[in-house]
């Protein structure tokens, strides 16, 4: 399979469709295969030029899809969520199948003011779960720093005509002008999508929320900001129940703060959740009330070869993802990703290197607070390969069978439409090819933080500051 | 200059982390003027690690004032900063006796996001948190010794100027914190550039009826550089470097004088 990019506007076909493998046969031939993906900004701006000053507001802080990837929701830095939908696939134009458009767009969480603290509230989105579908209906959970809300998203498409004690316009019908009876009748509309917030849980953490994860019983879920998680029933807003507090007595002895969590996939009473120390910990519900201490505890040993002062630092897991299958943990910390067997606590199963020629810049990317940005990581379908973004507009995917990996770029710059996307190789040093780039002209400020995996196909949402690039692979519904 | 080197400094100190050396040989203090603008000679180990120390509680301080910081980049940055300190104690160049207090007492304050993020806060209206009453009061008395005017009317016009700050705050408590900000704003951005030399010219731009607010100096000047002296060496003299020992000599100073205060 390789990666293309689509047009938007312009959907025609390409021509051949590409090889069997994820990765081109030879890095730096490219197959015209016809991969098609969208640029698509999450709003109706108009698109910046490459040396544009992003502005804050547009700045997507997160990507999911839905639970049968018909749906794709952004947050935004300015607390908007936009919804995209993927066009149903048409027999007649094959080649252009599932285009993702804009479905729905609404703002989900408004800056706010904490009184007491005399400290702003962003209104930044930092997560949005899909609830699984269970009518007409989709629902998501959407956070900021502070405040949860649950949003119910419905479809209007048809609507009553031919009432008898009103006109069209609603105004009451004088009666004397009614002679008969009529049933009024569903006409068909245009589509109307309607958002509604159906939940607000608010006044539930005390520090900044950074992730939900909803249970697998879909009747709870979980949200966990720095020192606590609390355990939310969907229907109950006035009421939390904390599952793990890791907040010392006195607040000067803090030295670890939680990271990220998530609920297993297919056991209700497993979460685990990441620590700034590079620890993983899996805890059981059914074990006591309050899960602070953990059924098991996943944590490497530190390579004292490679120890330095900002080893702590890079060792801090910015995501923790549980495979589909439900056996494994992916975690991403600043270098590398790695999975981890549920059964195996004493180092992970698996270790890919993202950017290991950050290493000897490390005191650089600490002065600039780089050292500190959280990437994300993500599954594919099957479990075979994993994705995570990098700087310089770079993500990686790492292929857990054949063991390849490959480094491409998302930029309008270098991505046409219907082009396959061409693998970048950075360079240290040594032999330089062509079009590689060194690691001194990385450009840090691009940085691809958050990034989605198609629940089945190969489709991927990659978040490129402000813009969002969807690439899927033509080939997707013969293999995998 | 500062900022050129303030790069040179840090590759150089790339160079030295990404081996995990610990241990180099003691090359003595470098004259960093002097010797990194050419020579590619390596700084000694506790230079930089110095250098990072410095960095950190820079870092430490500089958190946004009207968003809550984020705790997981603090508290990383803390145990970096008591790394340090912990090295720096079983090598014996860390003194323990007098600083351990302030570096304490820096430490933990910048670890707990929320007594940071109220001090400076509170600074602003003029109230005092008694952790920081040390600090506090190093930089009134420096600030007196160099403004004659501030100790010659001190008593008499004392209550009458702390009234009317007070009210000034009262009514345009917004303007206030307009004004603190951007001169904090401007205070951040001399810092990130590292060129103490600078900070000087800063205050020169800065109105000088902020001077007369005791409310408004504690404020800006306990937001400034409170780890280490270069904002204490700011007000006595223009330094460049700061060598560890200055600075420890200059804190017991700052400890003694700040005691006989108290105490009177």
């Amino acid at each position: 399979m390789e990666l293309h990019r689509r047009c938007e506007s312009n959907p025609k076909p390409s021509g051949e469709t590409g090889g069997s493998s994820l990765f081109p046969k030879r890095p730096g031939i490219a197959r015209a295969a016809a991969m098609q993906a969208s640029p698509q900004c999450p709003t109706n701006l108009p698109q910046p030029s490459s040396e544009e000053v992003t502005s804050g507001a547009d700045i997507i802080s997160t990507v999911e899809f839905n639970h049968t990837g018909e749906l794709l929701a952004t947050g935004d830095k300015g607390g908007r969520v936009v919804i995209f939908q993927r066009e149903p696939e048409s027999k007649n134009e094959p080649y252009n199948q599932g285009e993702y458009n804009v479905y729905s767009t609404f703002q989900s969480h408004e800056p706010e003011f904490d009184y007491l603290k005399s400290l702003e509230i962003e209104e930044k989105i930092n997560k949005i779960k899909w609830l699984p579908q269970q009518n007409a209906a989709h629902s998501l959970l959407s956070t900021n720093d502070k405040t949860i809300k649950l949003w119910k998203i419905t479809e209007r498409d048809k609507r009553p005509e031919g009432y008898n004690l009103k006109d069209e316009e609603g105004k009451l019908k004088d009666l004397s002008t009614v002679t008969s009876l009529q049933v009024p009748v569903l006409k068909p509309m245009d589509l109307m999508v309607e958002v509604t917030p159906r939940r607000i849980f608010a006044n539930g953490h005390t520090y900044h929320v950074n992730s939900i994860s909803v249970n697998s019983d879909c009747e709870t879920y979980m949200s966990a900001d720095d020192l606590r998680i609390n355990l939310w029933h969907l229907a109950i807003t006035d009421r939390s129940f904390n599952i793990v507090d890791i907040k010392p007595a006195n607040m000067e002895d803090l030295t670890e703060v939680i990271t990220a969590s998530e609920f297993h996939p297919h056991h209700c009473n497993l979460f685990v959740y990441s620590s700034s120390k590079g620890s993983l910990r899996l805890c059981d519900m059914r074990a006591s009330a309050l899960c602070d201490k953990h059924s098991k505890l996943y944590e490497e040993p530190e390579d004292p070869s490679n120890r330095s002062f900002f080893s702590e630092i890079i060792s801090s897991v910015s995501d923790v993802k549980f495979s589909h299958s439900g056996r494994y943990m992916l975690t991403r910390d600043y270098l590398t990703v790695k999975v981890w067997d549920l059964n195996m606590e004493t180092k992970p199963v698996e270790t890919y290197q993202v950017h290991d020629y950050l290493r000897s810049k490390l005191c650089s990317l600490y002065e600039n607070d780089c050292i500190f940005d959280k990437f994300e990581c993500a599954w594919n379908g099957s479990d075979s390969v994993i994705m995570t973004g990098a700087y310089n507009n770079f993500f990686r995917m790492f292929d857990r069978n054949t063991k390849r990996d490959v480094t491409l770029e998302a930029s309008r710059e270098s991505s046409k439409p219907r082009a396959v996307l061409k693998p970048r190789r950075v360079c240290v040093g040594g032999k330089r090819r062509k079009d590689d780039i060194s690691v001194d002209s990385l450009d840090f400020t691009k940085k691809i933080l958050h990034t989605a995996w198609h629940p089945t196909e190969n489709i991927i949402a990659i978040a490129a500051t402000n813009n969002l690039y969807i690439f899927q692979d033509k080939v997707n519904s013969e293999m995998h | 200059m500062g900022e050129e080197e303030g790069l040179h400094q840090t590759q150089l100190l790339d160079t030295m982390f990404v081996r995990g050396l610990k241990r180099k040989c003691f090359d003595g203090e470098e004259d960093i003027e002097g010797t990194l603008a050419g020579i590619k000679a390596i700084p000694s180990y506790n230079l930089q690690r110095q250098s990072l120390l410095d960095m950190s509680l820079v870092k430490l301080q500089l958190c946004h004032m009207l968003v809550e910081p984020n705790l997981c980049r603090s508290v990383l940055i803390a145990n970096t900063v008591r790394q340090i300190q912990e090295e720096m104690t079983q090598d014996g160049t860390w003194q323990m006796v007098n600083t351990q207090s302030t570096g304490q007492a820096s430490l933990d304050r910048l670890v707990s996001t929320d007594i940071l993020c109220r001090s400076s806060r509170e600074q602003a209206e003029g109230k005092l948190v008694p952790d920081y009453s040390t600090f506090n009061k190093d930089f009134e008395s420096d600030q007196a010794q160099d403004s004659s005017e501030t100790m010659s009317t001190a008593s008499s016009v004392q209550a009458p100027r702390n009234l009317q700050s007070n009210v000034w705050e009262m009514e345009n408590p917004q303007e206030n914190k307009g004004s603190f900000q951007k001169s904090l704003d401007q205070i951040f951005e001399t810092l990130e550039n590292k060129s103490p030399n600078s900070v000087e010219d800063l205050f020169s731009e800065v109105d000088n009826s902020y001077y007369d607010l005791d409310t408004m100096l504690t404020g800006m000047m306990s937001n400034s550089k409170m780890g280490h002296c270069d904002g204490l060496e700011t007000f006595s003299s223009p330094t460049t470097t700061t060598s560890s020992s200055n600075c420890k000599s200059d804190l017991n100073e700052l400890d003694h004088i700040v005691e006989i205060l108290v105490e009177s």
